[in-house]
C-alpha cells in the first residue's frame, strides 16, 4: 500500500492549485452574490481539459483517472463550490454514463463533444414525487415508430440552463416497476423538451438547477441508453460514480474552509494574542485536519477502486457520507473560529458553509448513504 | 522549424526568505518554478509553434541537477514537443559563461532553428547565458523580446523593448532571442499533457560523455568558470523619499540641488 500521489497526478494537483487560485477564486464571491453561472471558466475548464479528465482520447478525453477527474473536483472546491459541482455533474452524471453504457455511435456523437467540453451535459432522474424514492418516476416514455415519446418532468437538475445533453429518465413500463425505467440521451433542441423554473438556493449559487418539462418530446430510437427497462441501473450505478465527485466536493469545501481559517487565526487578534494562539483554536484546527484527511483518503480509496474497476459502491457511500458530513461541520466550526466576521459575506467562510449543506443531500442523502453501506454489509 | 527553448529552475523568489542571521537565502522548503521570463519563452515558442502549423517542434532544454526534471514535465505538460536535461557532476559549479558554453554545445548536439531564452533568472539576474550562448554559437541575437513573429519562413520579426522605444529588428534562421516575460502570458498545463509528460514523453538527459565533443573540457564547470564573486551583501531597503509639495518651480531646483550638493553628489 502507497498512499503517495504518483509524479502525474502531483504534477496536475500543481496546475489545478495554480489554475483554481488565478482563475476560479477571484470569481467566487461575485457567482454567489450574482446567482449566476460562471461562463468565462467553464470556458477556461474547456481549454485545459477539466471537462473530460477521466475519458481516453478517442472519445476527446484527456486519456486521465477517475484519481484525477476527483482531485480536479476537490481543488476547484476549495475556492468554489458552484464550480467543483459543475465538472463533477457533467463528467460524472452525463458523459460518464454514455462512455460505460452507450453504444459506439452514442459515444462518437455524444461522448466526444462532452469530453472536449464544447458541449456541457446533465443528468434528469429526481422528480417532484421521485427524490430519494427515485423508483417511483412519473415521466413516460412511448415507442412509437422510430422514436420515443417523452412526457413528465424533472426537478432540480444541476446544469440545466445551460447543458446541451441530458441524460434522462422514464418508465417505458409502468407495470414492471423499477424495470420498467429506461435511460435515454436527450439534446436540448429535441422538439417537446424545455427548461423550466430555476431554483433559488441557499448554497452553491451560481450552479443552474432547474426544472425540465418533456411534453411530447421526441427522442430517437437510437437514444435509448442501454437497454428498454434496464434504466433504474443506469441510474443507479451512475450515482454510485457520482457520489464520489459528490464526496470530493464536500471534501475540498472543507478544505477551501480550513485553509482561510487557518489564514484568519494568524491575523486576528483578541486579549493581545494571535487567536491561534488560544488552545481551542489549536485543537479545533487540528481536530478537523484529521477529519478532513480522513475524508481525502476515503475519498480517493473510492476512486482508485472505481478505476481499477472493483465493486466501489459501499466506498463511494462511506466517502460521500463522510465527506459531507465533515463537510457541514468543519465549515460551521470554521464560522465559529471566525465570530462575527465569519457571518459576514466579507469573508468567504459563510458561503463555504451555504455550499457544503447540499454535500450531504443530492446526489443521494447521507440517509441513502447508511442504506447503501448496511446493504453491503447484509445489515437487513 | 526546430524551436529550442532554454529554462532554469529557480526557488520561487516570492517564497524565499533571508535568514535573520546569516543574510543568506533560506531555500529549504521554497518551492521550485520555472524562471518566469523562461515561462513566457515557452508560451511564444509554443504560440508560435500553433500558428505556424507546419510541423514545427518546441524542444525544451535545461541544464541543472536531476531535480531539474519536474521544470522540464511542466514544459511537456503545457504541450513542448520534447526535452533534455543537461546533467553532469563535471557541469557543477559553472558560472555564466561556462553554462553557456555547456548549453551551446547542447543545441549543438540536439539541432535547432530559433532559440528562445528567458532575458534574465531570478535568482541570478545576470542576462548574460542567453547572449552568450549566440556568441559560442556564432547566431544572431536580439535581447529583451517583447513580441516575435515569423515572416517568409526564415525571417524572425523581433520587437524589442528599449530605455525609451522599441525597436523592430529582423534576423534570418538560425537565431536567438531572449524573452521578457511580456512576451507572453504563459498558459497552464493542460490534464492530458500532465499524464502525456510522464506516460509519452520523455526527458532525455545528456552528460559529459554525450558533448564532450561539442565543448574544450577546460571551459565549463567550476574550473571551467572565470567569475570570482568579489563580494556578496544583502540589500538594504530604501528609506522612503521626501516630497515637496506646492514649491514653485524656482524654489524646486533650488532644493533638489541643495540636497544633491549636500550628499556630494554634484
Amino acid at each position: 500500500m502507497d498512499f503517495r500521489l504518483s509524479k502525474e497526478h502531483q504534477l496536475l494537483q500543481e496546475m489545478y492549485r495554480k489554475f483554481a487560485e488565478n482563475e476560479v477564486k477571484p470569481l467566487a464571491e461575485e457567482v454567489d452574490e450574482e446567482e449566476r453561472v460562471p461562463y468565462e471558466t467553464v470556458e477556461k475548464l474547456k481549454r485545459y481539459g477539466m471537462l473530460g479528465i477521466p475519458f481516453p482520447k478517442e472519445y476527446g478525453g484527456q486519456g486521465g483517472d477517475v484519481l484525477a477527474y476527483v482531485m480536479c473536483v476537490e481543488e476547484m472546491a476549495k475556492v468554489c463550490g458552484t464550480t467543483s459541482v459543475i465538472i463533477s455533474a457533467h463528467t460524472s452524471l452525463c458523459a460518464t454514463p454514455i462512455y460505460e453504457f452507450g453504444t459506439e455511435e452514442q459515444k462518437q456523437k455524444y461522448l466526444v463533444p462532452l469530453a472536449k467540453g464544447e458541449k456541457i451535459g446533465a443528468f434528469g432522474l429526481t422528480e417532484p414525487g421521485a427524490g430519494t424514492d427515485a423508483a417511483g418516476q412519473q415521466t413516460k416514455a412511448v415507442l412509437e415508430g422510430d422514436h420515443y415519446v417523452l412526457n413528465g418532468s424533472k426537478i432540480f437538475i444541476t446544469n440545466a440552463g445551460f447543458a446541451d445533453i441530458f441524460i434522462i429518465f422514464a418508465m417505458t413500463d409502468k407495470s414492471k416497476g423499477t424495470r420498467g425505467i429506461s435511460a435515454f440521451i436527450v439534446e436540448k433542441d429535441f422538439p417537446g423538451f424545455s427548461v423550466g423554473k430555476h431554483e433559488k438556493k441557499m448554497g452553491i449559487k451560481g450552479s443552474s438547477t432547474c426544472e425540465l418539462i418533456m411534453e411530447n418530446c421526441i427522442v430517437p430510437k437510437e437514444n435509448l441508453l442501454g437497454q428498454e427497462g434496464k434504466g433504474f441501473g443506469i441510474a443507479m450505478k451512475t450515482l454510485d460514480g457520482g457520489r464520489i465527485g459528490i464526496a470530493s466536493q464536500a471534501l475540498g469545501i472543507g478544505e477551501g474552509a480550513l485553509d482561510e481559517t487557518i489564514k484568519y487565526v494568524k491575523e486576528r487578534k483578541q486579549f493581545g494574542k494571535r487567536i491561534s494562539q488560544f488552545q481551542n483554536t489549536q485543537f479545533e484546527i487540528a481536530s478537523m485536519k484529521a477529519d478532513l484527511d480522513a475524508a481525502q483518503l476515503l475519498v480517493y480509496r473510492a476512486a482508485c477502486a472505481k478505476q481499477n474497476k472493483e465493486p466501489y459502491g459501499h466506498m463511494a457511500a462511506m466517502a460521500k457520507l463522510f465527506a459531507a458530513n465533515t463537510a457541514s461541520d468543519v465549515t460551521r466550526r470554521c464560522v465559529q473560529l471566525h465570530g462575527g466576521y465569519g457571518y459576514t459575506r466579507e469573508y468567504p467562510i459563510e458561503r463555504m458553509m451555504r455550499d457544503a449543506k447540499i454535500t450531504e443531500i443530492y446526489e443521494g442523502t447521507s440517509e441513502v448513504q447508511k442504506m447503501v453501506i448496511a446493504s453491503y454489509l447484509k445489515v437487513n | 522549424m526546430k524551436i529550442v527553448v532554454c529554462v532554469k529552475q529557480v526557488p520561487d523568489t516570492t517564497e524565499v526568505k533571508l535568514d535573520p542571521v546569516t543574510n543568506t537565502l533560506i531555500r529549504d522548503g521554497v518551492p521550485s518554478i520555472i524562471n518566469p521570463d523562461d515561462k513566457a519563452g515557452i508560451e511564444a515558442a509554443l504560440q508560435l509553434k500553433e500558428k505556424l502549423n507546419d510541423g514545427s517542434t518546441v524542444t525544451i532544454v535545461s541544464m541543472g541537477p536531476p531535480q531539474a526534471d519536474v521544470a522540464l514535465r511542466e514544459a511537456l505538460a503545457m504541450g513542448a514537443d520534447e526535452a533534455y536535461l543537461l546533467s553532469d557532476r563535471a557541469f557543477g559549479g559553472s558560472d555564466t559563461f561556462a553554462t553557456s558554453t555547456i548549453i551551446a554545445a547542447g543545441l549543438k548536439k540536439i539541432g535547432f532553428d530559433l532559440v528562445i531564452t528567458g532575458r534574465q533568472a531570478i535568482d541570478g539576474d545576470t542576462a548574460q547565458v542567453g547572449p552568450q550562448i549566440a556568441e559560442h554559437l556564432g547566431i544572431p541575437q536580439v535581447s529583451y523580446a517583447e513580441d516575435v513573429q515569423i515572416e517568409n519562413g526564415d525571417t524572425v520579426v523581433v520587437k524589442r523593448q528599449f530605455e525609451d522605444r522599441y525597436h523592430i529588428l529582423e534576423m534570418k534562421l538560425p537565431c536567438l532571442l531572449t524573452a521578457l516575460a511580456e512576451l507572453a502570458e504563459p498558459r497552464y498545463m493542460s490534464v492530458g499533457g500532465c499524464f502525456d509528460a510522464y506516460r509519452e514523453k520523455e526527458v532525455k538527459v545528456l552528460g559529459f560523455e554525450d558533448l564532450k565533443d561539442m565543448f574544450n573540457p577546460e571551459h565549463i564547470g567550476l574550473k571551467g568558470s572565470p567569475t570570482n564573486v568579489f563580494k556578496s551583501f544583502t540589500k538594504q531597503a530604501k528609506g522612503a523619499g521626501t516630497v515637496y509639495k506646492d514649491i514653485s518651480a524656482e524654489d524646486a531646483v533650488a532644493t533638489i540641488v541643495a540636497k544633491l550638493e549636500e550628499r556630494h553628489i554634484i
